[in-house]
């Protein structure tokens, strides 16, 4: 099993080579795809799930992309691009003949267009905080201005963005889906519906929505990389539960399961030689974790939070959940650029544990609350955290709730004591340690209706987080990583988390596909990366 | 009759303006935020409000409800805030596949459970009624959940005479039909097996026994016509269960009809759905209920309509 687990950060380094040498991939062919949910969107400005997030990858494209597999940023649409020195301006060439799905070429208007259209309040895009750096986003946004002064058409093969700030993050908000270029035709023609009749120049087209029951993609034969997608046809059957769709595999009436292996057969469906080649596990950027709210007594005290997080064995954890993750001990996943490697984080410790709540005041322990996510497996988890304060003399109460209700709770000052993420946990928008900062641990996220569950705002912090995000020049990169490194460790000194674990992905696909196991645990394209992926055999 | 008619009409549009009234409520009162939702985790704040405002979700309760209210009359329920489309265009789409798993469950409840009622009712006390029995206990105590995933491995995968979940040919309709009929046919057969011993020791029948009536007319003809008229009133009611059985039977067997779409809008907190799915549910259980008691006098001739008013 070791062999085929793979984590983003060994792809990106080791990729290049293996990728070079593979065998050309089958061409052609169909698969069915199954998910539980149907899909809400496939507009790139709303769509903002875990369903449709790949979907909408392979429908449009961007001016950036990273390279399958790997969270290495690469040109996409556009075909160069350029940082000025002092990283305020950003000019992109766009690439010749890449051509909408209508069959218009994409050109710098649409750029611009596109931006615009996602920031514009009107559109209600859930993605629109992405582009804050870009200058002039906040006169638009408040009406005072019918354009974004910060994005310039230089001529049709030429988009030129102006910042207000050097962002060294501006290259992936480029290239997030909420970035992605549409035609301003087909927008206007399919008005608020376009999320139902998407036109994009990705490598895949929709050809048939059934509501409720199917979506198809064919293949976009203009598509601007020489013979991608490796499929011809995908269809998406929507509606079927993650068990029923593991029946359909085994029976051949669906290749693979969108939504993974349902916990009850992980077990027999892991231990089982048959689907020794079906099952892939991979690494995935999301950190699941218990926020202390340090505004709330007596999570105000260093100590207890330390206490706390050398009170709870996440070793036993891990297990609980049939060991689908490994556990953490600092709020970055291993797989994002910035995680230490040599970083210890507080050992499961009772004994110490309950020296620090003495060095509290707090030797007869306390009561506190447990918020949780009331979905299996989480009730479960928090009842092994309850368990495990209780030795320590930590007496959590548990409140189980819907998950729109913890989230509320968590946004609201002094309302949550204790929150565990599990189910609603950080998952990165982009594979950049400054995505798990700024809206779960940094003074922005410290609002009312904010994802900072802890409460926790550290100036110092802030300010070096700002400094190491305007290192932008791409030969800094390590120096701003080490930077990143050092913010997180800090973090740790004063523990407003309870780092417990990264979620490993297994997804299961059935014998007919084959290829490259990268494209299945893509860390950009969850769950899988429909372009690459293809038939087995040659 | 007219007035009967159009009395119960009334009654039911008051009815629907009442759910309508305590689900907006209920939605107006959850803790959880339609705007923050819609706005994602990157939002500011004044994003957040932005949008609350665009949605008027930031008007007083009573502003919003009559502007639902006024539209609503008008037949628009309204933009779906996750989707953007109209709810009437989903839920138009997302109907015809559970009208159709309903029909199919009431074929299989009273087929399979008239039979067994009657067969039960023939040998009272005997090995066939005591199996049959149990067989409706079971019937009647099964999750549906259950039940469905059972179906689906013995007769999809082990089997291999139906598709695994899916909609669009009548194979695909068997085995979630099925499921959901299997509760009623559970009932329906422990109902209509006490019917038919209290018919069958009634007066009349023994009045066609003595005429020298074969067996099989007095048990049909004679006895079952009498019998099985409760359990026609029954079916409207049915209809009711059948909206909450399908929100499990859909999910379990991929069948897009509005069960499934509600499930989802919950967990999105998607308003504009909830409420029209609702309503279309309210309607539905209203119609049935009017259609049980109008199918009544023509069954049983005792029956009589009263409007309202003559109560």
């Amino acid at each position: 099993m070791k062999r085929r687990v793979l984590l983003a950060a060994l792809m990106a380094a080791s990729l290049i080579g293996p990728m070079a040498q593979a065998q050309t991939p089958k061409q052609g062919g169909s698969i069915v795809v199954t998910y539980k949910d149907d899909i809400v969107t496939l507009d790139p400005a709303i769509g903002y799930d875990w369903v449709n997030w790949s979907m909408i990858k392979s429908l449009f494209s961007r001016l950036m992309e990273y390279k399958p597999g790997t969270a290495e940023l690469v040109p996409g649409l556009a075909e160069s691009y350029d940082i000025s020195k002092d990283g305020l301006t950003y000019t992109f060439k766009l690439r010749k003949g890449a051509k909408f799905h209508n069959g218009r070429e994409v050109v710098a208007q649409d750029v611009k267009y596109s931006l615009e259209r996602t920031i514009n309040p009107k559109t209600e895009s859930p993605g629109a905080g992405f582009f804050d750096s870009i200058s002039g986003t906040d006169a638009f946004k408040k009406g005072k201005a019918k354009e974004i002064k910060g994005i310039t058409v230089v001529d049709p093969g030429t988009v030129k963005f102006t910042l207000t700030r050097p962002d060294a993050t501006f290259l992936h908000a480029i290239a997030i889906n909420f970035a992605s270029v549409v035609p301003k035709e087909a927008v206007d023609a399919a008005g608020k519906d376009f999320g139902k009749k998407p036109v994009g120049s990705g490598a895949f087209m929709l050809a048939e929505w059934k509501l409720g029951q199917q979506l198809v993609f064919k293949r976009n034969p203009d598509y601007y990389v020489p013979g991608v997608p490796r499929l011809d046809q995908i269809t998406f059957q929507v509606g079927l539960e993650p068990m029923t769709a593991i029946l359909k595999i085994e029976k051949g009436e669906a290749d693979f399961a969108g939504d993974g292996i349902p916990p009850a057969k992980f077990l027999q469906i892991r231990n089982d030689p048959k689907y020794k080649d079906s099952i892939i596990e991979g690494g995935q950027l999301q950190t699941g974790y218990v926020t202390m709210n340090v505004q709330m007594k007596p999570f105000d005290k260093v100590e207890v939070r330390q206490a706390v997080n050398m009170a709870i064995d996440k070793q036993r954890i891990v297990k609980i959940i049939n060991n689908r993750a490994v556990p953490a001990n600092q709020p970055l996943p291993p797989s994002m650029p910035g995680y230490d490697k040599n970083y210890q984080g507080y050992a499961y410790d009772p004994a110490k544990a309950k020296e620090l709540l003495k060095q509290a005041g707090l030797e007869k322990g306390f009561k506190t609350t447990l918020y949780v996510y009331n979905v299996d497996p989480n009730p479960r988890i928090a009842q092994a955290i309850q368990e495990d304060l209780k030795k320590v003399g930590i007496d959590a109460q548990i409140k189980a709730l819907a998950q729109a209700n913890v989230i509320a709770a968590g946004g609201k000052a002094k309302t949550a004591p204790m929150i565990w993420s599990g189910g609603m946990a950080w998952i990165a928008d982009f594979p950049d340690p400054s995505n798990f900062y700024g809206p779960i641990l940094g003074c922005a996220g410290a609002t009312p209706g904010g994802w900072n569950w802890s409460w926790y705002c550290n100036k110092e912090l802030d300010a070096r987080a700002a400094k190491a995000d305007a290192l932008s020049d791409p030969s800094k990169a390590a120096e701003r990583e080490e930077m990143w490194r050092g913010i997180f460790t800090d973090i740790m000194k004063d523990a407003p988390w309870v780092p417990i674990f990264n979620e490993q992905r297994f997804i299961m696909h059935s014998k007919r596909l084959g290829g490259n196991d990268a494209y299945y645990v893509d860390p950009v394209r969850i769950p899988i990366n429909y372009d690459y992926i293809h038939l087995s055999g040659n | 009759m007219i007035r009967y008619l159009l009395g119960r009409l009334g009654q039911a549009a008051l009815l629907l303006v009442g759910v309508s009234f305590i689900t907006f409520v209920l939605l107006y009162i959850l803790p959880a935020d339609p705007a923050r939702q819609l706005a994602g985790r990157s939002a500011t704040p004044e994003t957040v409000e932005a949008i609350r405002v665009q949605l008027g979700l930031d008007r007083p309760f009573h502003e919003q409800y009559t502007r639902y209210l006024g539209n609503l009359v008008q037949g628009d329920l309204g933009r779906s805030y996750a989707q953007k489309t109209e709810v009437t265009e989903v839920v138009a789409a997302r109907l015809p596949p559970t009208l159709l798993l309903m029909a199919g469950a009431i074929v299989v409840e009273l087929a399979i459970g008239l039979t067994i009622g009657v067969l039960a009712a023939l040998r009272p006390g005997s090995r066939f009624d005591h199996g049959a029995m149990i067989l409706s206990f079971v019937g009647v105590s099964t999750p549906q959940f259950v039940a469905g995933i059972l179906m689906l491995y013995v007769f999809s995968v082990q089997l291999d005479w139906f598709p695994v979940g899916g909609y669009g040919t009548w194979r695909h309709l068997v085995l979630p039909a099925l499921t959901l009929g299997l509760l009623g046919a559970g009932w329906y057969s422990r109902m209509m097996r006490s019917a038919m011993l209290d018919v069958m020791a009634r007066d009349f029948v023994r009045t066609a026994r003595a005429k020298g009536v074969s067996e099989w007319r007095v048990v049909l003809v004679h006895a079952f016509r009498n019998a099985v008229l409760p359990i026609v009133a029954m079916i409207g009611i049915d209809i009711g269960l059948f909206m909450s059985g399908a929100v499990i039977v859909e999910s379990v067997f991929g069948w897009p009809g509005i069960g499934q779409l509600a499930w989802q809008a919950i967990q999105q907190v998607d308003i504009p759905i909830i409420m029209g799915v609702t309503l279309v549910a309210a309607v539905a259980i209203v119609l049935g209920n009017l259609l049980a008691d109008l199918v009544a006098p023509f069954m049983d001739p005792r029956v009589r309509l009263r409007t309202p008013t003559n109560r």
